[in-house]
């Protein structure tokens, strides 16, 4: 299921300008791959360009090649719709439908695609809610609207209804930031639980979740403010938290950044 | 709750004033803006009356004039100047709303009263027929008929060419094509409900040689409405969150049905709104149906052929008669198009609040 990333030479623009310059790397299947760097150096551009979400903003625009086993997202015909389907994401602020219910919410995905069985479908919601730690607290009120929901509920809501899709790929953009410490704990787990399915990416501002959930750790910097945000190294988590090769992240990672 | 956690300004005073020593201040009680209101009110009458004015607006103005220095004085002497001010806007703003809603109420009133002479069963469900004008009785049941067949023709017209051209401006429009589009949609919502009736009529019946039928005074109203459904769905769809838009486009669902499945159903409550609103701005034309439509006396249900009547047009030529009766009819028939107004206006809130995404919990 779980698919590796190959990404080479991949530069992002909005409009004339350069958010993310010439980034390689790659993310192993059944892995957690963490991006860490300071604000606005490009880490959600990048991220949205592995599943072509980053065109979707006006004037956004893609160099490069990322391959998913082998094909490249970026190739001629391909369908950016077929590639969203396998590359699943999670946005920083929860972002459930407001008209649907919870169920009609985590059903949504393969709803609207219009691929699935009617029988399943019950099933599959609940296998997703399960598999986001959520079905406990609202199995009784799955006809409830979804935003009546907590901050953090809404979170693994969305989680679930990403997961229900059965993506090869999750990417999750900051899942954390709005959760208390508890929430954040639950879709902490729930990311190790899922490795085990997806190949996992998570930008995150904070560095014990990165040191906690990953097992790989990109950090990301940027020259200074206009100029576009670069890879600096990516590494085993544990070699990026101990000894990492370049200076800059050791001083990012160690709080003596800029 | 305490008497300082109610007040919204406990800590008050000029920039150069002493910091307040307690969070409590002297206050006029709650009952003091009705009373001085009142008070200045009868001043105003009093004044209008021992100096003979004959205006009532005077007497209104006076009394409007009264309130404001009253209130401000009062305020300023008891609880500072700061909220003398406050209570000055306040003043203000109360009058400005009663000057509005002057004129709505006592044309209301106005029409009731002249309206519910005539109006009765027999009158919604009759026809003029080949009653003389000047003698009582008939009824508007054609001009129902026509109303309501040539708004529906209008706003079968109207609404999905409109609904359709602010999503492709809202959802896919950029460059030069959705520029000119808006430019045009713009130029048309200020066009005479007149320039429209002229226009259709050169096309329709001076070049194609068709004759006078409801449908060609829908199309000329479906020229009136379509840009006010064009800008009220446009602000409906731009108030949708793009995030639900990503949210579901990364659940890999593509654009169409994004639009269709998420992006219509979070904002149906407010479009349907506007489209209930252009409809019933479009009831009460009377020029375009006048070139168009042309009136008639007797029912006529089919839209498509001969002459109709409707509710506006009705009102007009029945004034024109300039009899006691038809002035009575016309009263009545502005009262049947102002509550068929504002029945649109219900349900078009009914819809808006039913529709609404819920947050509750
Ligand atoms: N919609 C947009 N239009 C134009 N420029 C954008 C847009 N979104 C982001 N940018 C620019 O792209 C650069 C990278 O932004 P990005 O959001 O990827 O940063 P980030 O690393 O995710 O920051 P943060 O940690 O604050 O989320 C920034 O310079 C930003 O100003
Ligand atoms: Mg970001």
């Amino acid at each position: 299921m779980a698919k590796r990333i190959d990404v080479s030479g991949l530069t992002a623009y909005y409009g004339s300008h350069k958010a993310i310059d010439d980034i390689s790397m790659s993310v192993e299947p059944r892995s957690v791959t963490a991006f860490i760097g300071p604000s606005g150096c490009g880490k959600s551009t990048f991220l949205r360009t592995l599943n072509r979400m980053h065109e979707v903003t006006p004037g956004g625009r893609v160099e490069g090649k990322v391959l998913l086993d082998d094909e490249n997202l970026y190739g001629s015909g391909v369908d950016p719709v077929a590639v969203r389907r396998t590359v699943g994401m999670v946005f920083q602020r929860p972002n459930p439908f407001p008209t649907m219910s919870i169920f009609d919410n985590v059903a949504a995905g393969l709803r609207l695609n219009g691929t699935y069985k009617k029988s399943d479908l019950k099933d599959i919601v609940e296998k997703s809610l399960k598999g986001a730690n959520l079905w406990n607290e609202v199995k009784d009120r799955l006809g409830k609207p979804g935003s009546g929901l907590s901050g953090g509920q809404q979170q693994r809501l969305c989680i679930a209804r990403a997961i229900a899709v059965e993506p090869q790929v999750l990417l999750m953009d900051e899942p954390c930031s709005a959760l208390d410490p508890i929430s954040t704990l639950a879709v902490e787990d729930l990311i190790g639980e899922l490795k085990e399915r997806f190949t996992i990416v998570i930008v995150t501002h904070n560095m014990q979740q990165a040191a906690r959930v990953s097992d790989r750790t990109a950090f990301f910097n940027l020259a200074a403010v206009g100029q576009p945000g670069k890879l600096v190294e990516i590494d085993d988590t544990e070699r990026i938290f101990s000894n990492p090769s370049v200076q800059a992240t050791e001083d990012y990672i160690s709080g003596r950044f800029g | 709750m305490t008497d300082v956690m109610t007040d919204r300004r406990p800590l008050t005073g000029q920039p150069g004033d002493p910091l307040p020593v307690s969070l409590k201040q002297a206050r006029l009680p709650r009952w003091s803006p009705p009373v001085i209101a009142l008070v200045s009110a009868a001043a105003g009458c009093g004044i209008g009356l021992a100096a003979g004015l004959d205006s009532r607006i005077q007497w209104g103005l006076i009394a409007a004039l009264l309130f404001i220095v009253g209130t401000y004085a009062l305020a300023a002497a008891v609880e500072g100047r700061r909220q003398a001010k406050d209570r000055l806007a306040t003043s203000l703003v109360w009058i400005a709303f009663l000057l509005a809603v002057i004129p709505l109420a006592s044309l209301l009133w106005e029409t009731v009263a002249r309206g519910s002479k005539v109006l009765d069963g027999y009158f919604l469900s009759h026809s003029m027929g080949t009653l003389p004008d000047a003698m009582p009785g008939g009824g508007i049941y054609h001009a129902i008929i026509g109303t309501l067949e040539q708004v529906g023709l209008a706003t079968l017209i109207a609404a999905p060419l409109g609904l359709f051209t602010a999503i492709y401006l809202v959802e896919y429009g950029r460059g030069r094509l959705a520029k000119v589009v808006t430019f045009f949609v713009d130029v048309m919502t200020g066009i005479p409900s007149i320039v429209a009736g002229l226009f259709v009529l050169s096309v329709w019946i001076l070049i194609l040689g068709f004759g006078p039928s409801g449908f060609a005074g829908s199309m000329a109203l479906a020229i009136l409405m379509m840009p006010v459904v064009v800008r009220s769905t446009e602000e409906m769809l731009k108030l949708v969150p793009n995030e639900l838009r990503e949210a579901s486009l990364a659940l890999g669902v593509p654009k169409w049905r994004t639009i269709l499945k998420v992006v219509l159903p979070t904002s149906i409550g407010g479009i349907t709104t506007g489209v209930m609103l252009a409809i019933a701005r479009i009831a009460g034309e009377t020029a375009p149906v006048m070139l168009l439509v042309w009136g008639a006396k007797t029912i006529n249900s089919n839209p498509f052929e001969d002459a109709q009547q409707s509710l506006p047009l009705y009102v007009f030529q029945q004034w024109q008669q300039g009899s006691e009766a038809s002035y009575d009819r016309a009263w009545a028939a502005a009262l049947v198009l102002i509550a068929f107004v504002m029945v649109l206006n219900l349900v078009a809130r009914g819809i808006a609040r039913w529709k609404a995404p819920s947050t509750g919990r």
